[in-house]
């Protein structure tokens, strides 16, 4: 969900980005983070919690609290809400604590 | 290692504005800051501000940031500017260790300037945890920056003047904002902010909470409650809200953990925010040639941030640069701005808690 008409703002940049989200070609817009993104897609949900394997989604969005950590490029614990969205870029949801290949 | 005389953390309004006033003084700087862009909680912020014309009153939130580095620009060859750098370290030998595009490095410095703001509160209520259920300064970033909607349907949790301010930005960019939820008998913010949201229709609800949030992968509804006098729900009251997102806007609380690395005295200051690090009245911390300034210091406004962020400029230019052209008019200026932002009921928090952080010994 995109916001269309705004009283103030101007969102004039509609370039898309395509980027891989669990292995599937998804779309997003130049100057979006990663989280922004899959937002916009409707997917809220960005991992699962370590322990509980409870859903996880971004909670601040300045990169304060890490729940919204994903594996990036085959990084894991990315910050996926200051992370910018790059043409091919690979995201997957993040089941536990990750590990660095 | 780099090295650089004076390193500011954090490019919100408090660490931007120390910047220009210590290039102003021609002292050159170097500002660390984890986003993008310069700014800090500036950027998102749709609304007009409050205060004096000096702090750029009347001047819409991401204005100010643009102001902002416009007069940094003006100073290009003293300021360095590090974007996309997080700080993950700050060591006693003034060694910063820093973390940019995962490569991880080190800047040791003569003087340090501490303005990380500050970072959102939580509450405990059952599945606090969903998805769904944001800051509202996430929203607000979500919202204002990306131009992305948090949900359709959203309940505001807090009715202190962020509550109030981002319930009216959801509603400007076209979400349902069902209801304001207050814990306390009375409303926190600004009534000029209440009234606006009341006019629109958005009920605003004291002595009302939130206590559990529905749903599997993301809310779907909540259930919220009175609350009597000591904020314990009534039985019999509760009630199922259907909503697909939730905002928590509860209060600040200081970024202080680079400074409690550092060893640097932290003390519990509610009226502050919670823990800040203890300052002097020239911004220094404990540890020599530390500063702090900003929300860090004492969760304000980004009026008092930009003043504050002048004066610590100031003093942490003197400290590296010995005499300063004009050094006393500058200081009366900035400490007169300061006092004026905070007289009146709205500053009566802030001034108790700084006479805490006074009354607490010389650093
Ligand atoms: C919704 C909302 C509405 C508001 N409305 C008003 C208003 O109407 N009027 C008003 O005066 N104020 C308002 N404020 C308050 C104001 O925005 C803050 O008081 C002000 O931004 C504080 O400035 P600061 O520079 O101390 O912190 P911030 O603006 O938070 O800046 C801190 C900076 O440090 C960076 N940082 C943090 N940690 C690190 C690290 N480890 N390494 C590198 N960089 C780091 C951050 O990315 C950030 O850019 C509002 C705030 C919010 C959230
Ligand atoms: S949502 Fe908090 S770090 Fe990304």
């Amino acid at each position: 969900m995109r916001i269309e008409k705004h009283p103030i703002l101007e969102f004039s940049n509609h370039q898309e980005i395509a980027f891989f989200y669990n292995g599937k070609e998804v779309l997003g817009r130049e100057g979006d983070t990663i989280a922004s993104a899959l937002h916009a897609l409707g997917i809220k949900e960005l991992s699962k919690s370590i322990h509980y394997k409870r859903s996880r989604g971004f909670y601040c969005a300045i990169g304060n609290c890490g729940s919204c950590n994903m594996t990036v490029n085959d990084v894991p614990n990315v910050r996926t809400c200051m992370t910018k969205i790059e043409q091919g870029m690979r995201v997957f949801s993040q089941p536990g604590k990750g590990e660095l290949i | 290692m780099k090295k650089t005389p004076m390193l500011i953390i954090g490019g919100g309004p408090a660490g931007l504005s120390c910047a220009i006033q210590a290039a102003s003084l021609g002292q050159s700087v170097t500002i660390v800051e984890r986003s993008h862009s310069l700014g800090g909680q500036l950027v998102k912020q749709t609304h007009k501000f409050f205060g004096s014309e000096k702090q750029y009153a009347s001047v819409r939130g991401f204005k100010i940031a643009e102001l902002l580095i416009q007069e940094y620009e003006k100073y290009k060859d003293l300021i360095e500017v590090v974007l996309d750098a997080t700080v993950t370290g700050l060591y006693p030998d003034k060694v910063c260790t820093i973390v940019q595009n995962g490569r991880y490095y080190k800047i040791k410095s003569e003087v340090i300037v501490v303005a990380t703001g500050a970072s959102e509160k939580f509450i405990a209520f059952e599945n606090n945890d969903l998805p769904g259920i944001y800051g509202a300064g996430a929203v607000q970033t979500l919202m204002n920056q990306y131009g992305v909607l948090p949900g359709n349907k959203i309940v505001m949790v807090g009715s202190g003047n962020i509550g109030l301010i981002v319930s009216y930005q959801l509603m400007q960019a076209g979400v349902k904002v069902v209801s304001v939820l207050e814990a306390a008998p009375l409303i926190g913010g600004y009534l000029v902010h209440a009234s606006k949201l009341r006019r629109l229709g958005v009920p605003i609800h004291t002595s009302k909470s939130i206590l559990k949030a529905n749903g599997s992968a993301c809310v779907e509804s909540i259930v919220i409650a009175d609350l009597d006098d000591s904020w314990n729900p009534i039985p019999g009251t509760e009630e199922t809200v259907e909503v697909d997102a939730v905002c928590v806007s509860v209060g600040l609380s200081p970024m202080h953990q680079l400074l409690s690395m550092v060893g640097a005295r932290i003390l519990f200051i509610p009226e502050l925010g919670g823990w800040v690090p203890k300052v002097s009245e020239c911004h220094e911390t404990s540890v020599d040639n530390i500063f702090a300034c900003g929300d860090l210091s004492g969760v304000e406004e980004a009026s008092s941030a930009m003043v504050e962020g002048r004066l610590t400029g100031l003093f942490a230019a003197r400290r590296l640069l010995g005499t300063i052209d004009n050094d006393e008019s500058i200081h009366q200026d900035l400490i007169s701005q300061l006092e004026g932002l905070r007289s009146g009921p709205f500053g009566k928090k802030t001034r108790e808690g700084l006479l805490q952080m006074k009354e607490e010994g010389q650093c």
